[in-house]
């Protein structure tokens, strides 16, 4: 069981060693311009030289993320918990939470961006039209995910409302809430990073897509790759906490966040 | 003053009085579906009464009229006399034992015994106990701190048995309970439930599809046929408690089980003529 867990973490590790020798090796020996396709070498060197900037540039971009991430979570729950109280509201306004949904972003980015004056602003709404709508219809799933015997169990003992929300609602919305977090904070940097690239190409904004269109102008391809590996590197971050929420919530009883032998 | 009954000043009165009187009670469905044709019925105190029928014959639909989980078209249901309103105060507790565990899956074992009494605002030092004692009274002393997922049907079966009798009901209203378990499992589940009924004096209510356990477990037995659900007949087993393995294997139980099984023929085959 040890050896297969070590096996597991190792595996990705070594492969990734290999690769980028391969790619260090072929850039060197096919003496490729650093312009063309830097060796990872030279995208280390960017690393040290550019660390003030980058820093600053991943801090803009995962301030975005972060804000969007939270609005979020909390106006997406409070839509579900609106939806569950009343069919006729949700059949009225589940229509336009998957018109917000289908829009790409890049389309209402400009729009946005002209209309509030505020760049951080303008792209904490973008980013956040993005990574709502997961959290708002997997949280309107689970609220009505629940087991009807239960329900049953609950009226019958002549429940109050609060106790058949705390103790029974809540709990049973939690795996696919916390799914909805998962998935939503992917799509948080998505929607900052998207949107950042259409505030740049407006001359505004500082973040790291901003970075990556500075880089491509000046032909600093180490500095680009730089940059995109923040960007990769904050997603799989990201991921693995709420990975690590989920285990720490659902860990015990949940299926999905089961290991084979529990 | 018909339909009213005095307040109950006498406790011998109270034993006269019926748990669940029903008064041509019928059941349509949103749909139009006739679950249930009138039925009267009165269940009295200390009884075990099973309902037995072919499948669709208005048995769930009957006792969730009885738990008051649906409400009837037309026609009445009174509980010890009295409205659903006084259901829950003391000496008036109904508790429900679903086909299926219906466990939360988020708690450990002792928490979802002890859910009845949280709802019910029983303080924690009250409650322990009280879990406690329930929990050995179906043999899951050791498995209090594990999860549903950890345990077996059958000692999933047996912990929500436990969470319905920590509430100290006196109508237990079962629906199959045992339906999904193997028959060993089930005769041993069959005789602790005997066992706890006649120990507190509980008034049952059961419903099963095998004849066998509605003979060893009843006092009487309420046939029911389909199209539209109704009660066919009614079959009295009047054998004295305690009721053991030599009851299972006694001539008189076999003639028991044969003179339901014939009334249970003539059951379906007046419920599926009527289609
Ligand atoms: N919610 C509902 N809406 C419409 N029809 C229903 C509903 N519940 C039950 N019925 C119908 O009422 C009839 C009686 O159903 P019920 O569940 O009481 O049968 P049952 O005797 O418990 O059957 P089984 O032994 O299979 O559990 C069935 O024909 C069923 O189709
Ligand atoms: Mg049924």
């Amino acid at each position: 069981m040890a050896q297969e867990k070590l096996t597991r973490t190792l595996a990705p590790v070594v492969v990734g060693i290999l690769l980028l020798a391969v790619w260090q090796g072929g850039c060197r020996l096919g003496h490729v311009p650093v312009y063309l396709f830097p060796a990872p070498s030279d995208i280390a060197q960017s690393f040290v030289k550019q660390w003030p900037l980058l820093v600053r540039a991943l801090w803009t971009t995962l301030a975005i993320t972060l804000e969007a991430f939270v609005i979020s979570v909390v106006l997406g729950t409070l839509i579900a918990f609106v939806f569950v109280q009343n069919k006729l509201i949700e059949q009225s306004l589940f229509p336009y939470a998957v018109l917000l949904q289908v829009t790409p972003v890049v389309a209402v980015a400009p729009l946005i961006i002209i209309l509030v004056k505020n760049t951080n602003v303008s792209l904490t709404i973008c980013a956040t039209l993005v990574a709502i709508f997961p959290m708002i219809s997997n949280t309107t799933i689970g609220l009505r995910s629940v087991d009807p015997g239960l329900s049953s169990f609950f009226k019958m003992s002549k429940a109050s409302r609060f106790d058949t929300l705390v103790r029974l609602r809540i709990p049973s919305a939690l795996p696919f809430f916390l799914a909805g977090l998962r998935i939503s904070s992917g799509l948080a940097l998505i929607g900052a990073v998207v949107a950042e690239f259409v505030a740049g190409t407006g001359g505004q904004s500082a973040g790291l897509a901003y970075q990556i269109l500075q880089a491509g102008f000046q032909l600093d391809i180490p500095l680009m790759f730089a940059a995109l590996l923040l960007i990769a590197l904050s997603g799989v971050l990201l991921y693995m906490l709420m990975v690590a929420l989920s285990r720490a919530l659902l860990g015990q009883w949940h299926e999905s966040s089961m290991t084979e032998e529990a | 003053m018909p339909g009213t009954l005095a307040p109950l000043s006498d406790r011998r009165d109270r034993a006269l009085v019926p748990v669940v009187d029903i008064r041509a009670a019928e059941k349509i469905f949103s749909n139009g579906m006739r679950g249930l044709a009138p039925i009267d019925l009165t269940v009295r105190r200390g009884e075990f009464l099973t309902l037995i029928g072919p499948s669709g014959c208005g048995k769930s639909t009957l006792l969730k009229l009885i738990a008051h989980l649906i409400q009837p078209s037309s026609g009445d249901l009174s509980w010890w006399g009295q409205d659903f309103s006084h259901v829950g105060e003391p000496e008036r507790r109904i508790a429900f034992v679903f086909q299926d565990a219906t466990l939360m899956p988020w708690s450990r074992v002792d928490a979802n015994v002890r859910l009845p009494l949280d709802l019910a605002q029983v303080k924690m030092d009250e409650a322990v106990p009280r879990v406690a004692a329930a929990l050995e009274n179906v043999n899951l002393t050791k498995f209090a701190r594990s999860f549903p997922r950890q345990l077996s049907g059958g000692m999933r079966m047996r912990v929500s048995i436990a969470r319905a009798l920590v509430t100290d009901p006196d109508l237990l209203l079962m629906d199959e309970p045992f339906g999904a378990l193997d028959e060993f499992t089930r005769n041993k589940l069959d005789d602790d439930l005997l066992r706890l009924s006649s120990e507190r004096g509980l008034t049952t209510i059961f419903v099963t599809h095998s004849l066998y356990e509605a003979v060893f477990l009843s006092t009487r037995v309420i046939v029911m046929a389909a199209n539209p659900g109704r009660i066919f007949g009614e079959f009295i087993v009047d054998e004295s408690e305690p009721r053991g393995d030599e009851f299972r294997t006694s001539d008189r139980f076999a003639q028991l089980s044969r003179g339901l099984s014939e009334m249970l023929n003539r059951a379906s085959v007046a419920g599926s003529s009527a289609m």
